[in-house]
């Protein structure tokens, strides 16, 4: 506590007049970046009146990317969210080789650029692609379709369970999971009873992630869609449609959808951390 | 139901974790494996549950070979050091468990259940505690809360991983009272882990003493204690005193001390070490020549019964530990900074193979 490099850290040091300034220029720095554009798009989605909020949100082409984008969504998030708890087992419960690689791996969609992932769709799916022709033949739409659209979103979004877990698991002891064994608990069982409801919080908050990420995903999604109205268009699609035809309202009516549920997630996200954190205590 | 290791080894890469370790414990019986930190015993007892599986060796439960069971067909009870109680279980629910997971056919009615439960939670004075969570006990009522829920699955035997290893000293001395108490009512094979030499020979019936994954000696604690197999089981068990010396034609030569070799000392001419506790230490004002070594009073702790002396030698200057009645203490009326000589009574020696 008495070191020199402590006493820096002890709160209540500097001058008053310090602290105040370093608040303001904090709080300026996000109303002006954070606070101003949120509030923006509310505005200017109810520029026009409530009518052409509902109207806009309930024309069939908001109302196809609306489910398209559930559809993705929820595909990607329960897919990674086995393959999350799968690797987070298989990494955190035995010792493999090629264990580090695999952990490497996990994170490579969060290291290249959306815009390249959805490519790599191109390049595999697309009709000069390695699999285009073979697909082609038996009629089977990846690219400029659904599944193209699902694809991507699983590919962007496929760290974040993973991520949340892994890190978490290896941390636990696996003395509870012994002591089921011991005791006669089958494999299922001890996953159900003794290891699910250890991780749960921490699984909730990658599944999270996962869906606030799966939402919002643009860049790769936009490759592979081909932005057909009402097929393959999912919400931030659609909204950047409307907005390149100077039809603001429309754009930002949608765009709300998609800011509140950003909202709501960072609330999911507040609690469980305050959740997991009372949880965290040991047994 | 008894338990028998043949001649198991196990590797952690290229750290050799038991070595060639065999064992027996009869039924009804309470064995310690005691030894020092990496010593082995753990995964030796983890290889009895069954968690771990040896690389050679076989492992007898009831005259059955059981090296490739599951933990689960071993019915093993195990408690684990840190209790591994499942934190987001009650009490009850904990000490359940075990029942809950057999197989449908097996498996004890909700009422049976309930009883069960509330039986063993009176054997370990917990009922009053199964609405609770494990973080809201104690050290010592959670480990309690451990072996009811290792007992209530009725096992034939119990294995014990370092049970009072995180508890302080006085809830420690209670809690191991209470499962010798506990082991005599109920009679099950157990094997304890355990690195404090005082908790095994007070609890066990036998004592087996490992170290670098060997198992150096099984006996009783009297057998232990009296008969020490080597230098390191005599290190082990207590406080010592070491000398250096020499055997030359069935005697000990020490310093200035010359005496007749100990019957139980192999008789090798050739560098040997001597071992004395610190109670073996007669202390006097005068002596027969070479029948004892000239020391100094270093220091002299006098709480309680026992009065502690730290001497040093006079030729080579090493520290020795004594302890002398506080009667014989005042009679000799010993002061600090004093001459006096020393003289190890029932000296053990050992050929110097040991690097201690």
């Amino acid at each position: 506590m008495n070191s020199p490099a402590r006493q820096v850290l002890v709160r209540g040091n500097e001058p008053t007049f310090v602290r105040w300034i370093l608040i303001s220029i904090a709080l300026l720095f996000l109303s002006v970046f954070l606070v101003l554009p949120l509030a923006s798009v509310f505005v200017e989605a109810f520029a026009r009146g409530w009518r052409t909020y509902v109207d806009s949100i309930r024309d069939p082409d908001a109302l196809s990317a609306i489910r398209l984008t559930l559809l993705a969504s929820g595909i990607a998030v329960t897919l990674n969210l086995l393959f999350g708890l799968m690797a987070a087992w298989a990494i955190s419960r035995f010792s493999f080789r090629g264990k580090n690689l695999l952990i490497s791996l996990i994170d490579l969609p969060l290291a290249i650029s959306p815009v390249v992932s959805g490519l790599i769709f191109v390049l595999l799916f697309g009709l000069h692609g390695w699999f285009g022709n073979w697909l082609d033949d038996h009629n089977v739409r990846i690219l400029f379709a659904v599944p193209g659209v699902v694809l991507a979103t699983i590919f962007v979004t496929f760290p974040f369970v993973a991520r949340e877990l892994i890190p978490f698991m290896q941390a636990q002891e696996t003395e509870e999971e012994e002591g089921a064994l011991v005791l006669g608990a089958s494999p299922w069982r001890i996953f159900f009873s003794v290891t699910l409801p250890n991780i749960r919080w921490s699984l909730l908050y990658g599944v999270i992630l996962c869906s606030a990420r799966a939402m919002g995903e643009f860049g790769a999604v936009s490759v592979v869609s081909g932005h057909i109205r009402g097929e393959t268009n999912t919400l931030p699609l659609h909204v950047e449609i409307l907005y390149n035809e100077y039809n603001f309202a429309a754009a930002f009516s949608v765009a709300s959808l998609l800011s509140l549920l950003a909202l709501v997630t960072l609330v999911a996200k507040k609690l469980i951390e305050e959740k997991a954190g009372i949880r965290g205590g040991q047994a | 139901m008894s338990i028998e290791v043949r001649q198991i080894c196990k590797q952690f890469g290229s750290f050799t974790a038991v070595d060639d370790v065999s064992l027996q414990v009869g039924a009804g019986e309470l064995v310690a494996l005691l030894g020092p930190s990496g010593s082995g015993k753990t995964t030796l007892l983890r290889m009895i549950a069954g968690l771990e599986s040896p690389d050679s060796g076989t492992i007898l439960l009831n005259n059955e070979d059981a090296t490739m069971h599951d933990p689960a067909r071993r019915r093993v009870g195990f408690v684990f050091q840190h209790y591994a109680l499942f934190r987001h279980m009650t009490i009850f629910e904990n000490v359940a468990f075990g029942l809950r997971v057999r197989p449908r056919k097996l498996r004890l009615s909700k009422a049976d259940i309930r009883d069960k439960v509330a039986q063993l939670l009176g054997l370990v004075q917990l009922e009053r505690f199964s609405d609770h969570y494990p973080n809201q006990l104690s050290g010592g009522q959670r480990q309690r809360v451990a072996l009811a829920r290792a007992l209530v699955v009725e096992p034939s035997l119990l294995l014990l991983d370092e049970p009072f290893g995180a508890l302080d000293a006085k809830v420690r001395k209670e809690l191991r009272r209470w499962l010798r108490r506990l082991h005599d009512e109920i009679h099950i094979a157990s094997v304890f882990v355990t690195h404090d030499q005082e908790e095994a020979l007070e609890v066990a019936d036998r004592v087996a003493i490992m170290n670098q994954g060997r198992l150096e000696q099984v006996g009783t604690p009297q057998q232990v204690y009296d008969n020490p197999a080597n230098a390191f089981v005599y290190n082990f068990l207590g406080n010592v005193n070491l000398f250096r010396g020499r055997i030359d034609d069935g005697r000990v030569r020490i310093g200035a001390l010359d005496i007749e070799l100990p019957e139980n000392a192999s008789g090798e001419n050739g560098p040997a070490l001597g071992y004395a506790r610190p109670y073996e230490m007669n202390i006097s004002r005068d002596h027969e020549d070479r029948s004892a070594i000239r020391a100094t009073i270093q220091h002299i702790f006098g709480v309680g019964q026992v009065v502690k002396l730290e001497l040093q030698r006079s030729d080579t200057g090493t520290l020795l530990e004594a302890e002398l009645g506080r009667a014989r203490f005042g009679e000799l009326d010993l002061k600090l900074g004093e001459v006096v000589f020393v003289a190890p009574r029932n000296l053990r020696v050992f050929a110097e193979d040991y690097a201690i």
